[in-house]
């Protein structure tokens, strides 16, 4: 391994701009002569549009004109599209109401916006708006997705009942027998709480419109600039593609809100050509952010878990109620269903599940994927299913997992899935090691003599990443293909500049993937740079999410990579007057077979542009190769984690301790990297276990955790102490990827809140406890043993 | 609008105002320093954080009237002929930092608390003093090590 190979801890190339204040996020963009544009929202859960009175904001000082959705429709704007189609287990389509960039008729969740002010100033726009009369018809509203298919609010006319669906997947009459023979059956309710994302960077869009050109551009906070493009040009018809170009500048987070199109961006391109071709700048405020971005999670769920007398798993059975919320966000459908369900099998061997299904609307903000995207809601029913069932039939929970996890490879899971590889008793193992698992009752007995009371939970996870291969999704009901492309151009001197259709937004893609190009070619790894995140430079991307970018976009750069290869033997074999089949390529070096022939990669990049030592008719000059990479299947990184908890049972205030994760990802390009990944994920997780929920009151539907005050983000004094936090991994290596990569970035997010969970009801001998397990909610439920005690 | 002159970074601004422009406005519009970001409306994020005469201060929360004749540095003033501050090398070497965007407002906040904690601040007054700052991305286990590795360099 070189110094910046693959396996190297290289520091961040991109860290210089941001340690320096000279990042370039999407806010710190300003255009020649631009506008300011500040959306009018809806105050109501639920209402009729009466009517819209914009002439007095018209006449305030600085605007420069304001838009409802008479100029949307006057325009023949598309509305927002879902992109994955979900049918019923009755055959029929889901039911997808019509979502306009401006609400036309009706609003449907508090903050739906209704109008936008175009001003000169950001302060004129935001007066104007506020002089914006709308009259509203309130209707009955409902912002509980348990109560959704029995309200009297009915969100959309084309869903009566608010269900967009009823989708099951699995054998129930299988599974509804291996329940008949069950020796025990462990049944659990299960509430899976709605989170607001938060990238502390809120989502921006600067729209511009080129009347001489006729051309449009549009900066925005985007995880996939080119999917945004597409959807723009084809459903909003906006723009035909080659008219449209797309920059996703540096981007300050994601955590999946950035992946959708929303109507605001949307709206900033198509208003730039309405003012005659100013552009059109759009910042969220904070308090926009917790009402419009994308939600996540939000399920609310019933499991039973069949056995038979030897504690072995014979079946599962799941029925799941999960929030869309007011509209269907652009993947919001396949988050609960082809993300969600088809991991319901975990590391276990499973032999009979059947899940069924409800997505419902509600009026509230769209529900879509959030870091982790229906693997999380999979992994917390599982792993508390599976814990509470060892604790019924008093096996330890350690030997529990083990005794029903999957060990032949590949496993075949009753619910799509086919696993490809693994070792989860290793990393079961190794977990139990660094937790120091088996000296935990010494430590309980320290901490009750300091008058806590000490819990151990443990999360064996998997996910499944890389969404693929692009016929299978597409038969699943994938609106767009799930592949990656890489463009790799080697300039004459032998820099090395990789364009790549995976997005960077805290990832590190510009030192992994320099990485990987530096250890294939030889080359200094500053002699390399990643391009990404502008449509008018690379050719197509997917974008970034779902962990994807490893095993889909590296895997790209790396078939390009072989093509470079392939190409530069070729001019090598020229150059140095011998066969192709006997140039070996090493260490950035290019030799004849059994001669001291050799020629330094730099050599023969320069070679390929003069084009003096081959006939160009037969090899082609220049040095540029592109590839598409479409895997073969999904990657499945899976882990144990262990978290231990302190309870102070006067207060109900819970602290991690200590927390353990040990992950299998596969091969790791960078340590440092993949660790960051997962203490960033494992935060997120601990957030949605101890901390963040986000609630909305269900008399008005007014979002009650509606900025940093009221919804409680993880803080640096919140998490476990430098010391107690470990780290571990175990490598089974993919075999769909040349690199046998899987994929760390959601890994964190989808273990840890079971583990934590598991542990304070350990801690405090209960069997269920809410997320997020505030203080009040534990004190509260240790009360009724309090009261038995006493 | 009042006119108003400080100094930024050592070097000598001025500018009119509204009554309510915002220092961190006043600083990203007037200036172009952008270094400086936005995270929220509550002044909980901390992504603002700029030093005023030597203290950490959320910028977002201050009106740049009330920095008349004041020193102002943001992330862009921290560096030295060329030379990182260590709390912007100890970011790197520890890999705090992953989108970016909170950066610069930790790096300032966490000098301050270096400054007024000396170099042996135990790992509990750091996470306990950068509960003014929220990070999405790291978890803040890196971010803890850098001011950590950094104090012992300041």
């Amino acid at each position: 391994m070189s110094d910046t190979g693959i396996g190297a801890r290289v520091l961040r190339k991109e860290d210089k701009r941001f340690i320096t204040g000279k990042g370039q996020y999407t806010d710190d963009i300003n255009l020649k002569d631009q506008t300011y544009a500040y959306f009018v929202r809806s105050p109501h859960a639920h209402a009729t549009i009466k009517s819209i009175n914009t002439a007095k904001a018209k006449k305030m000082p600085g605007v420069v004109d304001v838009f409802t959705s008479k100029e949307v429709e006057e325009d023949k704007i598309g509305g927002l599209i879902c992109g994955w189609m979900i049918h019923s287990k009755d055959g029929s389509a889901m039911k997808a109401g019509p979502h306009p960039i401006l609400a036309s008729g009706k609003v449907r969740f508090v903050g739906d916006q209704v109008a936008v002010v175009i001003a000169e100033t950001r302060e004129q726009a935001k007066a104007a708006a506020e002089a914006v009369v709308v009259s509203y018809g309130v209707l009955p509203h409902n912002v509980d997705a348990a109560e959704a298919m029995k309200t009297k609010a009915q969100v959309h006319d084309v869903a009566p009942d608010n269900r967009v669906f009823n989708w099951s997947i699995g054998d129930e009459a299988a599974t509804d027998a291996a329940f008949k023979t069950a020796a025990h059956v462990t049944k659990l309710d299960i509430i899976n709480n709605r989170l607001i994302p938060n990238a502390i960077e809120t989502r921006a869009a600067i729209g511009s419109y080129d009347t001489g050109s006729e051309h449009y551009t549009l900066y925005t906070t985007s995880q996939n600039p080119h999917v945004a493009r597409l959807v723009i040009s084809a459903f909003h018809g906006l723009a035909p593609e080659h008219k449209l170009r797309v920059i996703a500048p540096d981007v300050g987070g994601g955590f999946g809100s950035k992946i959708f199109i929303y109507g605001e961006e949307v709206t900033c391109v198509w208003a730039s050509k309405r003012i005659g071709g100013r552009p059109v700048k759009w910042t969220a405020d904070r308090s926009e952010a917790f009402l419009c971005d994308a939600h996540g999670r939000d399920h609310v769920s019933h499991a039973e878990l069949a056995m038979d007398a030897q504690g072995k798993i014979t079946g599962l059975k799941v029925h799941t109620i999960a929030a869309m919320g007011a509209y269907l966000s652009t993947l919001g459908s396949v988050i609960p269903t082809y993300l969600y369900a088809i991991l319901l099998s975990g590391q276990y061997n499973i032999p009979n599940i059947y899940a069924e299904v409800d997505a419902v609307y509600t009026n509230t903000a769209p529900v879509d994927a959030y870091r982790g995207a229906g693997r999380p809601e999979a992994a917390y029913l599982v792993e508390r299913i599976v814990e509470t069932a060892a604790r019924e039939l008093k096996i330890d929970p350690a030997e529990f997992r083990r005794r029903n996890f999957i060990t032949q490879f590949p496993h075949q899971t009753p619910v799509i899935l086919a696993y490809d590889v693994g070792d989860y008793g290793a990393t079961l193992d190794k977990a139990l090691e660094l937790a120091e698992y088996s000296s935990f009752p010494a430590r309980k007995a320290a901490s009750a003599k300091n008058g806590k009371l000490r819990g151990v939970g443990f999360s064996a996870y998997i996910e499944a990443c890389g969404l693929a291969p692009s016929q299978a999704v597409g038969s699943l009901g994938a609106g767009v293909g799930q592949w990656e492309s890489a463009e790799v151009r080697v300039n004459p001197v032998g820099s090395v500049e990789v364009l790549t259709g995976s997005h960077s937004h805290g990832q590190g893609h510009e030192t992994t993937f320099a990485q990987l190009v530096s250890d294939r070619l030889g080359i200094d790894i500053n002699n390399v740079s990643i391009v990404h995140g502008d449509t008018d430079k690379v050719q197509f991307g997917m974008g970034t999410y779902g962990s994807r970018s490893g095993a889909v976009g590296m895997t790209a750069i790396s078939k390009a990579l072989d093509k470079i290869e392939a190409k530069a033997k070729k001019v090598a074999a020229a150059v140095m007057e011998a066969s192709t089949e006997d140039i070996d390529f090493k260490d950035g070096t290019f030799t004849v077979k059994g001669t001291d022939k050799k020629m330094a990669f730099g050599e023969v990049a320069l070679a390929s542009y003069l084009g003096h030592k081959f006939n160009t008719a037969e090899i082609e000059v220049g040095l540029k190769e592109t590839s598409f990479h479409d895997p073969s299947n999904f990657v499945f990184p899976a882990g144990v984690h262990i978290c231990e908890v302190e309870v102070d049972p006067d207060t109900g205030l819970t602290k991690i301790v200590s927390y353990t994760a040990v992950d299998d990802f596969g091969t790791i390009i960078n340590p440092m990297i993949v660790e960051g990944q997962v203490q960033g994920g494992v935060a997120q997780g601990i957030g949605q276990a101890l901390y963040e929920g986000c609630t909305y009151d269900k008399e008005s539907g007014q979002l009650l955790t509606g900025s940093y005050m009221d919804y409680n983000m993880p803080k640096a004094r919140n998490m476990p102490l430098i010391e107690n936090f470990k780290l571990g991994f175990t490598v089974t290596k993919c075999p769909s990827n040349p690199l046998g990569m899987k994929g760390c970035g959601e890994a964190g997010a989808i273990a840890a809140p079971p583990a934590v969970i598991n542990a304070i009801t350990n801690a405090i001998g209960v069997r269920e406890i809410a997320m997020p397990a505030t203080p009040l909610t534990v004190w509260n439920a240790m009360q009724p043993m309090k009261r038995a005690a006493e | 609008m009042p006119a108003i002159s400080m100094k930024v970074n050592g070097k000598a601004v001025s500018g009119n105002v509204e009554n309510r422009t915002l220092l961190v406005d006043f600083i990203r519009t007037n200036l172009g320093l952008t270094g400086t970001h936005v995270g929220c409306d509550t002044s909980q994020c901390g992504a603002c954080v700029v030093h005023i005469d030597g203290k950490a201060v959320k910028s977002c929360t201050t009106l740049a009237v009330a920095c008349e004749g004041a020193e102002v540095t943001t992330i862009e003033g921290i560096a030295k002929n060329g030379k990182l501050h260590p709390m912007q090398q100890a970011f790197h070497e520890n890999h705090g930092l992953q989108c970016g965007f909170c950066t610069p407002g930790m790096i300032m906040a966490s000098i301050d608390i270096v400054k007024r904690n000396g170099k042996k601040v135990s790992e509990e007054v750091i996470r306990r003093e950068l509960s003014g700052n929220i990070c999405r991305c790291t978890g803040y286990h890196n971010i803890v090590a850098a001011v950590q590795s950094a104090a012992e360099k300041m």
